[in-house]
């Protein structure tokens, strides 16, 4: 019984310790990024001269180099348009063979999965140099499919993997019904089976956007001048100009907002989708 | 759920087939091609058998980029996955705006171009002009990641820790969102302690999201190359080239493409046979449970 009124007489504490462990957490993941905004806003005269923890003299002209240099511009349209291309390829291959996996069992198909799976676990290192020499042999060799195609060797395995988690918590029985119902393969895909699934397919678009965006080692081998990404853009101003770290830390910046718009808008899928559907 | 046999399935799996054959089997042939081949230049190749692979694997480059791969993925991961977990137990249960936010700002960085992520570090932890660095000097601590080779270690290890951690704790929580209410009322009624809910309730529930997640972080821990080749250049000397890094060098830097070839095939093997044990466990999991 003093058990009891002890336990009721506990009261609720102001904040609760969980979320000053998740404020600490998320602190350690904001400072170094709020010190590259810090970076950006200053003159390089700042940034080497005075140790200051924000700007004194904010300045925009580290931006506006971005804005109006078109070697820098253009790497965000080339890494934009290799990445838009790139989701949909994967995702126009991975449905159909997603759903081949979800549903139907054939020769070889656990193997093939695997096989599949290998892909994602391939070094990029690996396969920059083989590459280089297959896209310059065919003549792609810096064009934005030459990277697109090539980033879909990680992200074609990972989209088959997420929507086949996805189409297996489908029943079986909507499949069935449907095509009772008349409904040939292609208009019972497109009608019924994709709404269902729409929000694995948002997260795969979000995976391959993602893996795509942030890859540097083969969009940097496979491109040199029309569809140099910014990713390229960055480490080669580095070597080449010494370090202009404001500039540096503005492209940096300004690489991080469509990740963070785009998981705006998948942060209810998000959980879900890099547990792979599969919770 | 028990799948009907459809050979005409496999239609459905070939332009799959096709592009990865593409993009996969093509290079891949290219380098076993070039992993049993020397030229003289002019592209004339002879036949060497298997010398690279002899080369290659007494080769104590190698040797030391293999060790200091395994030490960096296994201290990764004894950091990452445990504090991961850890997070995820935090995370607001209730959904919310709190949980929303705390969602989108724990994803940020899995979102940041890997070569930046290596900025951001480079610049933090400078001594002269990044908060890092300068406050830890301040301190007077005699801290300088692009000399000292401890510092630079620690430097990649927080680096990696901050940029995948969020992985982690992603996965779990999603597996901890599945826990039914249900779960929790029972065991108040058995009133279990806080470290038993967690024993015979949560960790169960998170085991098959654990599995994908150390997956995953071994995976891409065990190919790193960006951030390091970012932040320290494989230095101070050799001390941080994990085995991308060396490879690349190798293959792209001095152009050894018989030797680079060999390695590259040795290295993929190595991660498709760790993996593959992963995968067949994960299987397993995914059969027991009934999925």
């Amino acid at each position: 019984m003093a058990e009891l009124v002890f336990s009721t007489k506990k009261r609720k504490p102001w904040i609760k310790k969980s979320a000053v462990i998740m404020i600490i957490y998320i602190l350690f993941l904001l400072i170094p990024i709020y010190w590259l905004l810090n970076m950006s806003l200053k003159t390089n005269n700042e940034i080497l001269g005075q140790f200051s923890m924000w700007p004194e003299n904010l300045t925009f002209a580290n931006y506006l180099v971005i804005f109006t240099d078109p070697s820098w511009y253009w790497g965000y349209f080339n890494s934009i348009i290799y990445v838009l291309l790139n989701t949909v390829i994967s995702l126009a291959v991975a449905l159909p063979a997603a759903y081949a996996f979800s549903r139907y069992s054939f020769m070889g198909d656990k193997h093939l999965f695997f096989w599949l799976l290998t892909n994602r676990m391939a070094p990029p290192a690996v396969f920059a140099l083989p590459f280089f020499q297959l896209y310059s042999s065919v003549g792609l060799f810096d064009t934005h499919i030459a990277v697109a195609l090539a980033h879909t060797l990680f992200n074609v395995p990972l989209a088959v993997w997420i929507l086949e988690g996805f189409m297996r918590g489908v029943p079986k029985e909507i499949d069935e019904t449907a095509y009772i119902d008349g409904y040939g393969f292609f208009t019972f895909f497109a009608k019924i089976f994709t709404p269902l699934i729409s929000s694995g397919i948002g997260v795969v678009a979000f995976f391959c956007f993602m893996f795509s965006w942030v890859e540097l080692l083969l969009s940097r081998t496979l491109t040199s001048v029309d569809a140099k990404s910014i990713a390229a853009t960055m480490t080669r101003t580095v070597s080449a100009a010494g370090l202009d770290w404001g500039v540096l830390s503005a492209a940096g910046i300004l690489t991080i907002i469509p990740g963070a718009l785009v998981i705006y808008f998948v942060r209810n899928h998000i959980a879900k989708g890099f547990a792979m559907g599969r919770v | 759920m028990n799948k009907t046999v459809n050979q005409k399935a496999w239609f459905l799996v070939l332009p799959v087939l096709v592009l990865v054959a593409f993009s996969a089997v093509i290079p891949l042939m290219t380098v076993v091609n070039y992993s049993v081949q020397d030229t003289f230049g002019n592209n004339i190749f002879y036949w060497v058998g298997l010398e690279w692979f002899e080369e290659i694997l007494n080769s104590e480059r190698i040797h030391n980029a293999l060790g200091r791969q395994i030490i960096f993925t296994s201290i990764i991961m004894l950091i990452e996955i445990p504090l991961g977990i850890f997070i995820a137990l935090q995370m607001p249960k209730k959904n919310g705006l709190w949980s929303s936010l705390c969602l989108v700002l724990i994803a940020l960085p899995l979102l940041i171009p890997w070569n930046v992520v290596g900025t951001i570090w480079q610049i933090f932890g400078r001594i002269d002009i990044g908060l890092l660095g300068y406050s830890l000097n301040a301190l007077g601590i005699d801290y300088n990641y692009v000399q000292n080779p401890l510092h630079a270690w620690i430097t990649i290890i927080v680096m990696d820790v901050w940029h995948w951690t969020s992985l982690v704790v992603l996965l779990c929580y999603a597996g901890l969102q599945s826990i039914p209410d249900a779960y929790y009322q029972a065991a108040k009624i058995d009133q279990a302690s806080r470290i038993n809910i967690f024993r015979y309730i949560e960790l169960p529930k998170m085991a098959g999201v654990l599995l994908i997640a150390s997956l995953l972080r071994f995976m891409d821990s065990f190919m790193i190359y960006t951030e390091p080749f970012v932040l320290t250049g494989g230095g101070p000397g050799n001390v941080t080239t994990f085995l991308s890094i060396d490879l690349v060098k190798m293959a792209i830097g001095q152009f050894d493409l018989g030797p680079a070839a060999a390695f590259s095939l040795m290295y993929f093997l190595v991660i498709l046979l760790i993996s593959w044990v992963f995968f067949t466990v994960m299987t397993n999991l995914d059969k027991k449970e009934g999925v």
